[in-house]
């Protein structure tokens, strides 16, 4: 049977392999762009504030170049009938890449680059009822890890190999939903509602528990059309690549927490200390 | 002159009493801070040696159960995050010059051998996700887990009432 589905994964392959094609362009265009924009959003910001951190440039920079690597060229092309490869790429797009593009805090970037009054609409639409449910930690949490379990509990995986417009919107929705989850955790970018560092906590070991959970049981149930091999490995890789980059996550989480956690006592002294470097600025 | 004299000694013992109430707070913290990072440690170390060196345990076993495969993603989960957080609340403690190393340890130790005691018994035997060693006499190797799980585990409890009577006998004087 397994070797069946195989023969089908293939041949499908082949069929698709033109508009496939296309799907790797729309991705190199709208990756190029967005760094583009990026790159142009810095320019415009640093005339009017700050320096823009070059740190956050890297990250967008690397982000980029991870997301890119998921989705076009040769390990990309491998991912469609490896499963092995298929999960390096996914770990890269779903979950590295978001990381980076959170730490790049694209959307505070945004609001300084435009106009006042562009930026308080773009603020009204960030706080807008539909976002501000999408970005809650919960409904992250179902988008991002009830995604995989779609995608990997059905036959979606195998649907996917067989049309070309599914693949694209599958790739799109990880790479969303996991930068969606990931500033629904960490709150870097510019976010209009607070959750307790506790009740972010909770859900985040929730939902890694649902990625290691799904792992394992990849490992013993694979996806339709993947021979056992490839998932076993597929299976290793989602479970110890997603604890590192997991290991990111919580580390910024506890950082957070443990820079707002910070004595009280001294907390007179240090803004005293920071009126004194404001001064010195402005000298 | 006498009145600022009385002055300082209200502050002192504003001072002692909030000593105090952070020795009880701390006594806590402590604790919870040792406990996580205990939890974190031994799925670390059972991570580290157990699956990836000595290559003992495997990664899935096909007697899993269900509740076996929920049960060992959420302790995973749980304490990879322990580890860390654990880490940081022990920061905190020094940032605060509140680090209590004995009340820390048992907190260490409770969580440790907790979790290895659960591990032994619950997660391998009764759930079934995977056994410590793939040989006939596996039962040697579940005996020595469990012993060592609950040693861990007694020692951390000794620990615990100890530094609690310590941080109680002195909130008793103090109170006096």
């Amino acid at each position: 049977m397994t070797v069946n589905n195989e023969v089908h994964h293939f041949a499908g392959i082949r069929h698709e392999s033109l508009i496939h094609d296309y799907a790797q362009l729309f991705f190199l265009l709208l990756f190029s762009m967005l760094l583009i924009m990026y790159i142009r959003a810095v320019v415009r910001s640093n005339r009017h504030y700050k320096t823009w951190p070059h740190f956050r440039i890297a990250c967008f920079i690397i982000g980029i170049c991870c997301a890119l690597i998921a989705v076009v060229g040769p390990l990309a092309n491998r991912a469609m009938t490896d499963f092995t490869a298929h999960m390096v790429s996914h770990l890269l797009l779903g979950m590295l890449a978001p990381i980076l593009f959170c730490i790049a805090s694209p959307m505070t970037l945004l609001l300084r680059a435009v106009s006042i009054p562009l930026a308080r609409r773009f603020t009204k639409i960030l706080r807008s009822r539909p976002l501000s449910f999408i970005t809650h930690p919960i409904v992250a949490t179902i988008l991002n890890i009830g995604g995989l379990w779609l995608l990997y509990g059905t036959n979606l995986y195998s649907l996917m190999h067989s049309n070309s417009l599914l693949h694209l919107i599958v790739h799109l929705h990880v790479l969303i939903a996991g930068y969606v989850f990931t500033i629904s955790i960490i709150y870097m970018d510019s976010v209009f509602h607070r959750k307790s560092f506790l009740y972010r906590a909770i859900v985040f070991i929730i939902a890694l528990a649902g990625h290691g959970i799904l792992s394992k049981y990849i490992y013993a149930h694979p996806p339709q059309g993947v021979p056992l091999q490839q998932a076993e490995y597929g299976s290793i890789i989602m479970y110890y690549g997603g604890d590192i980059i997991d290991a990111i996550i919580i580390f910024i989480l506890c950082w957070q927490w443990y820079k707002s956690a910070r004595p009280r006592i001294r907390e007179p002294f240090e803004k005293s200390n920071r009126m004194g470097e404001q001064q010195a600025d402005s000298v | 002159m006498e009145g600022e004299e009385a002055m300082k000694t209200d502050l002192e013992n504003n001072q002692e009493r909030t000593e105090k109430k952070n020795m009880r707070t701390f006594a806590s913290r402590n604790f919870w801070s040792g406990f996580l990072f205990g939890i974190g440690l031994v799925a670390f170390i059972d991570e580290t040696f157990f699956h990836q060196l000595l290559r003992w345990h495997h990664f899935y076993d096909k007697s899993t159960t269900d509740i076996g495969l929920i049960s060992d993603g959420l302790f995973h989960a749980f304490s990879w995050f322990a580890t860390i957080a654990g880490l940081f609340l022990l920061a905190d403690l020094r940032r605060r010059n509140g680090y209590w190393f004995k009340r820390w340890m048992a907190g260490l130790l409770l969580g440790a051998g907790g979790f290895q005691l659960y591990d032994g018994i619950i997660q391998h035997k009764l759930m079934r996700i995977h056994q410590i060693r793939y040989v006939d006499n596996v039962v040697t190797y579940d005996i020595i887990w469990n012993i060592i799980a609950a040693l861990i585990l007694l020692f951390g409890i000794y620990l615990a009432i100890v530094t609690r009577d310590k941080y109680l006998t002195e909130a008793k004087a103090n109170d006096r």
